[in-house]
């Protein structure tokens, strides 16, 4: 569906359905370069058990008018207007990779309206290499390239999509090259820049549950374990196999673990 | 429809070189496939069943509604085909693949996922006999038209596009004429009016073009022919490049408009880049179900595995050949794109640097008899209606493959009566030039007697 938060025309993929504020809601928030089809499977699944869904497209991104915001603090204080837009009181937020920290600010700051929170493959602080920064800036195709590659684990690189017949090699460029080249690097800047996360993890007392690959290149899961400790109610599963683009990955494993954690 | 300024400032990345994480030779044994997890077998089992039991109702129901990916019933997916699906789409570059019966199950899908009656198409006129027969007889009686142009003539092509084009349709190179497709001046036409591209790029295999990076939106084959390789089983495949943008182009609701057949779900908001696959699979194969059998993609995906080294073996063996062709005095002419002589020759070399085809065509002295005489002395090259096997093949167009076709639409394809077709295998070249030799010296007595 189509609105207006924040002066901007705004979308927001909700399975067709219209926000209802007297059902549980759902927000799902993608990462860097990316927009709400990453969350289909899983929107599509909470929409039919009777949940509000709402996968946003943050500012420039997909079908959101721009520009795009530049830090995850500004995101926070955009995802807050478009929830109240919404009529929303208590919601459950859902977030991947940068949309993880927008998850984590955003829950800091509305505390217990906050029923559950979801963290796929998050890592805080999340700094991005200058590589990165640099061709995100510079280079888009090499940085698309980096991205992908980076984004899967080794093995699932040569594939074995449990999408039947789909390729998530170039799936995963086409997602790069739709976005505008400036949306992606503010998006890796403000990664790097976002230095609250532990902080805000801190004051998150919904419980949470931290999704990660055992063979994640772009956020290790070596690294989760200081915002892990910073979380107060957390769990953490670890899904065989799989890199840092859990939702393609390993879609199946992630919405199991959706159901136990918010079902 | 709201246009984002992230969605206008989309990256047409034309010609850009694909991020792969293998080399082909490397995609072709290993891109899909896995050890069985349930058995530990190495090669990609042939999973031979019809349906899939579901764990529990609720997992049923997320299987149908799209919440899960997963098998419900193999005319929509299966386990061996999803490894030949996705193989060919990383050889290819493609986002996605759906396997079909057969390459006209290809083209038919991908027509029928994109029009309506009333729809346009324009069509290169150097098309496979078959696939001319579905666009200029059959699909004519489901109200979707096409105008055959010269795809040499860039003028023609915009001139044939029409309010109602849906799509333009060539062969990489031309059957049989050899007819190179200039992929970026057409899939720029293309472009310009809004309709995608798609290529069947049956002789040249991921091995000599991956037309995704020289512009092409949709890719399918026959993979009967050089990419299973041995002549021994029928199948198609339709990929899909995940770059045309159907919102923008605003001519195909099929895409970009709610699915009454689907719950009102709108492929491009749901799928992101894979729009056309995914309805591809949701509607024309749960409708028309002209799915491939597993039994057919294991043996596909054995051929495929050593695509590399075959293509290789086809092209230097048909560069001796065409040579020795070319330099024979009961040979009239040769048409392959890599003798200087032809008319793409330059093309060719600039968009398929590693080749163009194994398969050719030449034009033998004395016509009909000579050629009826040359087709009937050979010893190695089997008489018969197929191309990319790895025996060496020929068959006369005009009484075969192309006989609907009358005079004009023959000459318009580059066929004369005399016209003799090659499919150069990988036997050694020496025996097959001999072979070769036998067969023009009972055509030169054909054509001396007649002088």
């Amino acid at each position: 569906m189509e609105l207006v938060s924040s002066g901007k025309d705004t979308y927001v993929y909700t399975n067709n359905k219209t926000v209802n504020p007297a059902k549980p809601s759902l927000v799902f928030i993608h990462g860097a370069g990316f927009d709400h089809s990453v969350w289909t499977l899983f929107a599509r699944h909470f929409s039919r058990h009777d949940w509000n869904v709402i996968a946003l497209d943050l500012p420039g991104h997909g079908r959101s008018d721009g520009p795009v915001l530049e830090s995850i603090e500004v995101m926070a204080s955009w995802t807050m207007e478009l929830i109240d837009t919404l009529g929303l009181n208590s919601i459950a937020l859902v977030g991947h990779s940068m949309g993880s920290l927008i998850t984590l600010e955003t829950a800091s700051r509305l505390r217990d309206r906050v029923t559950h929170a979801v963290l796929i493959g998050s890592i805080s602080p999340m700094p991005v290499s200058e590589p990165i920064l640099d061709a995100t800036a510079n280079k888009p195709g090499a940085a698309h390239s980096m991205l992908t590659s980076f984004g899967f684990s080794k093995q699932n690189l040569m594939g074995g999509n449990p999408n039947p017949g789909m390729w998530m090699v170039s799936d995963s460029m086409r997602r790069y090259e739709d976005e505008a080249q400036s949306a992606l690097d503010s998006d890796m800047r403000a990664c790097n820049a976002y230095q609250r996360g532990l902080e805000a993890a801190s004051e998150i007392a919904a419980p949470t549950l931290m999704l990660h690959g055992d063979a994640d290149r772009l956020t290790p899961l070596r690294a989760t374990k200081p915002l892990l400790d910073a979380l107060s109610n957390a769990r953490m599963d670890i899904i065989p196999g799989s890199g840092h683009s859990l939702m393609v990955e390993d879609p199946n494993h992630v919405l199991d673990q959706l159901k136990i954690h918010l079902l | 429809m709201m246009r984002s300024t992230a969605a206008m400032a989309r990256q047409r990345a034309k010609g850009m070189t694909d991020y792969s994480p293998a080399e082909l030779d490397t995609l072709a044994l290993h891109a899909g496939g896995k050890p069985d997890p349930a058995t530990g077998a190495r090669a990609t089992p042939i999973y031979q069943t019809a349906s899939y039991c579901f764990p529990d109702s609720d997992y049923a129901a997320a299987l149908f509604n799209m919440e899960r990916p997963g098998h419900v019933y193999s005319r929509l997916s299966n386990p061996t085909t999803a490894v030949l699906e996705e193989r060919i789409s990383a050889l290819e570059g493609g986002v996605g693949a759906i396997a079909t019966a057969s390459g006209q199950a290809a083209l038919q899908l991908a027509i029928m996922t994109i029009m309506d009656a009333g729809s346009h198409v324009v069509a290169s006129s150097a098309l496979y006999g078959g696939s001319h027969n579905l666009l200029a007889y059959t699909l004519p009686r489901f109200g979707i038209t096409t105008t055959f142009v010269d795809a040499r003539d860039e003028d023609a092509m915009r001139a044939a596009i029409r309010p109602e084009t849906r799509l333009i349709f060539g062969e990489t190179v031309g059957n049989p004429g050899l007819d190179v497709l200039n992929i970026p001046a057409v899939s720029k036409i293309a472009h310009d009016n809004g309709i995608p591209l798609l290529v069947d790029s049956t002789f040249t295999t991921p091995y000599l073009v991956r037309p995704f990076e020289l512009g092409a939106d949709l890719v399918m084959h026959s993979a009967t022919k050089f990419l299973s390789g041995h002549g021994i089983v029928i199948g198609g495949l339709l990929v899909d490049g995940g770059r045309f943008d159907w919102d923008a182009s605003g001519k195909f609701p099929q895409l970009s408009e709610p699915y009454e057949g689907f719950h009102n779900l709108v492929f491009t908001e749901e799928f992101g880049p894979a729009a056309f696959i995914s309805r591809a699979r949701k509607e024309g194969l749960r409708d028309f179900g002209a799915c491939q059998s597993p039994t057919s993609a294991f043996y596909i995906l054995q051929g495929m595995e050593t695509l590399g080294v075959r293509m290789e073996k086809h092209v230097s063996n048909t560069r001796a050949v065409v040579e020795f062709l070319d330099s024979h005095d009961a040979v009239a002419e040769v048409a392959h794109p890599d003798l200087p002589g032809h008319t793409d020759h330059a093309l060719a070399s600039d968009l398929y640097p590693k080749g163009t085809s194994a398969v050719f065509t030449f034009e033998i002295k004395g016509g009909r008899d000579a050629g009826i005489a040359f087709v009937n002395d050979l010893n190695l090259f089997s008489h018969l209606a197929n191309v990319g096997d790895a025996k060496s093949l020929v068959i006369h167009p005009a009484s075969t493959t192309h006989f609907r076709m009358d005079e004009a639409a023959l000459a318009a394809a580059g066929i004369g009566e005399g016209t003799i077709r090659l499919s150069i295998g990988l036997e050694d070249p020496k025996d097959l030039i001999a072979d070769l030799k036998a067969g023009l010296r009972a055509a030169e007595k054909v054509a001396g007697g007649r002088g």
